[in-house]
């Protein structure tokens, strides 16, 4: 937090560097409460400024972390920025100098547009998708800037401030049979949309539509394959049959019942999904969490790393066609579970943590009941990396098969596992220690290849670095209180009321309306079990976000499928989508 | 006359002891993947869940049996009835004692055993090409390729025990092994007609053509009801043929001491039919071109060098 007022009131050296660099005064800088320095550019001046920032600069911002927009046509408290009706903002990444810097462009008018920087970054593709679907921004010279998460016969752009949220605006839902035949007919796979032929001098092209009920597909995934035999030409993945508008329940939840719905954006890690999001709002709100609470926080994020992961390990060699590890699996995952119930009350999404700390103390005997599973887990890993990861077969289907190198993952935007399987040490739990992670001994397994077996390795050394995590956590544990004494932590505390009318009332508004949030910009992001995962949360000084934004990680990763497979057999593409980790939910949220 | 009735109380003994058995085997394949799996397997009908059977035979012959409207009625009604007729007609050579089997002396019984296999090929292509559909599709193609393959190791594979036999007949076969079984001589060939078998059953790891992973089910994605059923039936008839196809080749048949034959034969064939459920617990899937590379250039040289061997050393004595 002493950083936070820091970095306010100094210009951050990538602004001093981009006015150098363009000797001109376009660059605004605008104060937000994480640290990442935010600078305005004119609309003309972006995609030299994002080329610059990528390419030519020194220690360049590689990565394109996150691309979203704002529409800013209802937002009260924003007297130190440009004018702006719809902002779309470009979140960069430099792993060299460990830093990110978020651009922002003001859009006016109801047609807003930008040109595409989709021919720098490739996975900016589906983001200007998502914000062309969302916003209704157009990017000018994008390839195929069609709907993404909403089915394509919508009407409007749902992030606007303008479009209904609730189910009760719409109207009466029917789907008679026209519309149904409608619907699936506009759900209909044209390959000349895509720019495929249908056949080539000596063949006719297969095309195989993949999901969106597939054993293979891990949800609501659908992949159409054009193909030569069992050959793969090419890929086309659709997304957003499990998209629920999370981002939109954002702006009509307080900041407080929002967190359940964090649980389910990636529903393999549970209270992983709340930790970037009440750190987030914790940023908004300067609120410093007491050290038990960072350490159950830790200690839980890590518990559930283990469950996603063995879920993750279970499923792909599940993939390749084992049968029996996975119910192994399933059956350590239950331990874990039984853990997560026992102080939690709730298995998958039990939304245990809170603005400002956690829902309760620990439970009487957590110690011995964690350090047991800790005792017992590794050596079932050694199981099952005999059975899984020694077998041929195993090896046979993964080793060098999907295989992508350091800059392809860069420039697709690849975090987490399937990053560090391509010789990067990138993990935000040692770059960039958050709630404490910095007192904590662990490795980051790195592995060099790249491919699938690399990829599922990282998981399996993972899983081992995480058990030791939390035998420092049970070692180490602090005492304190398990919730900071701020005024703006939920459920407020109880203590302060019942003393006259005025903390009564307080109380009661905290309780009922939740807490004001003072107006600002925050982005935090965690190493979760699949990728960085980041909330950019702006606050408008209400009780509920102006705007929420969430960065999964998945999202990248399944755009990416395409590049890889080309040329694969179908049973690779199996092997490949095992490997990645995701889970619907995370990806449409 | 009390020969006929003979002959006709082994043919529908063998026929309903191989239908029950194959039924029964979906009872205990699901109990030992369960108990290899940690979990339980299906054990609330009758005593142990044996009944379950039962309870799936009811429901899967209540199904209602449907015709897609895209395939091609004929061959896809046709297509599984291949499958099964083909098994159990393998069966007729089977010598389960001297006293017990059909034509268990034919003297071309080999023969007729690859003959009917090959046959069963048909129903698996013809499933996949008459569903319409390309998973379907993609499944009938693998299996054509996978057991066509496999179909010329097993037949290489099968050459050395005749060689040491002089015998087409599976009867002189079994008796020949009075001293020796034939696994040892023929370790090669067993290995190799062991592996081609369970691609011929297509099991996992060999399971390609239904490979549920990639393609859903496979060449029986549009199947239901009892045309499914049959499929299944058909599956497990062939896992007991290869199984005593094996004990027969290479482990001396019904001979063993103290017990009677019969129970020898079924016990050397329940150990093979419970090995192959064990590799289903425990071996992934290889991928369909490491599966052909693997039959063409490691089990055709070795299926020639077991002839090879086995010629230079009758030879030589």
């Amino acid at each position: 937090m002493l950083q936070r007022t820091a970095s306010i009131h100094t210009e951050p050296p990538i602004a001093r560097e981009l006015a150098d660099r363009f000797r001109s005064r376009f660059v605004k800088v605008q104060p937000t409460c994480d640290d990442i320095p935010t600078i305005w550019v004119e609309r003309e001046h972006l995609r030299e400024t994002l080329h610059y920032l990528k390419s030519e600069a020194p220690d360049p911002f590689r990565m394109l972390f996150d691309l979203t927009a704002l529409d800013e046509r209802m937002r009260t408290h924003r007297a130190d920025q440009p004018e702006s009706d719809f902002t779309v903002v470009y979140h960069l990444m430099s792993f060299t100098r460990n830093q990110d810097v978020r651009i922002k462009v003001a859009l006016s008018g109801e047609t807003p547009s930008l040109p595409t920087i989709s021919d720098f970054w490739p996975n900016a593709n589906w983001y200007e998708r998502e914000v062309w679907d969302m916003f209704g921004v157009t990017f000018t010279g994008h390839p195929h800037l069609t709907r993404i998460l909403t089915p394509p016969t919508w009407t409007g752009h749902p992030l606007r401030k303008d479009h209904y949220a609730r189910a009760t605006d719409m109207g009466i839902y029917d789907l008679s049979e026209e519309k149904e035949i409608a619907e699936q007919e506009a759900l209909r796979f044209r390959p000349e949309d895509w720019g495929m032929v249908r056949q080539s001098e000596s063949t006719d092209f297969m095309f195989l539509n993949m999901g969106p009920n597939h054993p293979s597909v891990h949800g609501v995934f659908r992949l159409i394959l054009q193909l030569e035999g069992e050959q793969i030409v090419d890929v086309v993945p659709e997304i957003g049959f499990h998209h629920r508008g999370a981002e939109k329940m954002g702006e009509r939840q307080s900041w407080h019942t929002y967190i359940p719905y964090t649980d389910r954006i990636d529903y393999l890690s549970g209270v992983m999904n709340n930790f970037p999001y009440v750190m987030a709002v914790e940023r908004l709100a300067g609120i410093e969490v007491p050290p038990r609470a960072q350490m159950i926080r830790i200690m839980m994020a890590e518990l559930f790393r283990i469950a996603s992961h063995l879920v993750f390990f279970g499923t792909m060699s599940q993939d390749v066609g084992q049968l029996s590890p996975v119910f192994y699996m399933f059956t350590d995952r239950e331990r874990v579970f039984e853990i997560i119930e026992a102080v939690c009350g709730f298995r998958m999404h039990p939304a245990w943590f809170r603005i400002g700390g956690v829902a309760a103390d620990l439970p009487q005997g957590w110690d011995r009941l964690i350090g047991d599973f800790c005792a017992y887990l590794p050596k079932r890993l050694d199981e099952y990396v005999k059975l899984v990861m020694q077998n041929r077969i195993f090896k046979a289907r993964t080793v060098g098969i999907a295989a992508y190198t350091l800059d392809e993952a860069i420039d697709w935007g690849v975090t987490g596992p399937g990053l560090r399987a391509c010789g990067i040490d990138w993990d935000c739990r040692k770059k960039r220690p958050y709630s404490g992670y910095d007192q904590l001994e662990f490795d980051v397994p790195v592995y060099t290849h790249g491919d699938c077996y690399d990829r599922t390795m990282v998981h399996v050394e993972e899983l081992r670095q995480s058990v030791r995590i939390i035998r420092q956590c049970i070692k180490n544990m602090p005492s304190g209180p398990y919730k900071s004494d701020h005024r703006l932590t939920t459920p407020p505390i109880k203590e302060r009321t019942m003393h006259d009318i005025e903390t009564l009332i307080t109380h009661f508004l905290n309780v009922s309306w939740g807490p004001v949030i003072p107006p600002g910009e925050a982005c935090v992001g965690i190493e979760a079990s699949k990728g960085m995962n980041a909330y950019y949360l702006t606050s408008d000084g209400d009780t509920m976000s102006y705007r929420t934004r969430i960065r999964t990680p998945s999202f990248p990763h399944l755009q990416m499928i395409p590049l890889i497979s080309r040329g694969a057999f179908v049973a690779d593409l199996i092997a490949l989508i095992g490997s990645i980790d995701f889970v619907m939910a995370d990806v449409d949220r | 006359m009390n020969l006929i009735l003979f002959g006709l109380l082994n043919i529908v003994g063998i026929l309903l002891m191989l239908v029950i058995g194959a039924a029964l085997l979906t009872w205990i394949e699901r109990r030992l993947l369960g108990f290899w799996q940690d979990r339980r397997g299906p054990n609330r009908v009758g005593p142990f869940g044996s009944l379950q059977v039962v309870a799936d035979m009811i429901k899967i012959l209540f199904k209602q049996d449907w015709i897609p409207p895209f395939a091609d009625p004929v061959v896809f009604v046709l297509a599984p009835a291949v499958v099964m007729v083909a098994a159990l007609l393998a069966f007729a050579v089977v010598p389960v004692t001297p006293s017990i089997g059909i034509a268990g002396n034919l003297n071309i019984g080999i023969l007729f055993f690859l003959a009917m296999t090959s046959l069963s090929v048909y129903s698996v292509v013809l499933a996949g090409w008459a569903s319409n559909n390309k998973y379907s599709l993609l499944g009938g193609m693998r299996a054509a390729a996978q057991m066509v393959s496999y179909e010329v190791f097993m037949g290489l594979a099968l050459i050395g025990v005749v060689m040491l036999t002089g015998s087409f007949s599976l009867a002189d076969i079994v008796r020949a092994q009075q001293e020796l079984w034939f696994v040892v001589p023929q370790f090669l060939g067993f290995i190799v007609f062991m592996i081609a078998g369970i691609a011929e059953t297509h099991r996992l790891p060999f399971d390609l053509p239904e490979g549920e992973n990639e393609l859903g089910a496979g060449f029986h994605t549009e199947y239901s009801s009892m045309k499914f059923g049959m499929f299944f039936v058909g599956e497990y008839i062939g896992i007991i043929l290869v199984s005593a196809m094996i004990v027969i080749l290479f482990f001396g048949g019904w001979q063993g001491p103290l017990l009677p034959p019969i129970l020898w034969f079924a016990i050397k064939t329940g150990a093979f039919v419970g090995f192959f459920i064990l590799l289903r617990a425990a071996l992934p899937r290889p991928r369909y071109d490491q599966l052909m590379a693997y039959g063409w250039k490691l089990m055709l040289p070795l299926s020639l060098l077991n002839i090879a061997v086995t010629g230079a050393v009758m030879l030589t004595h």
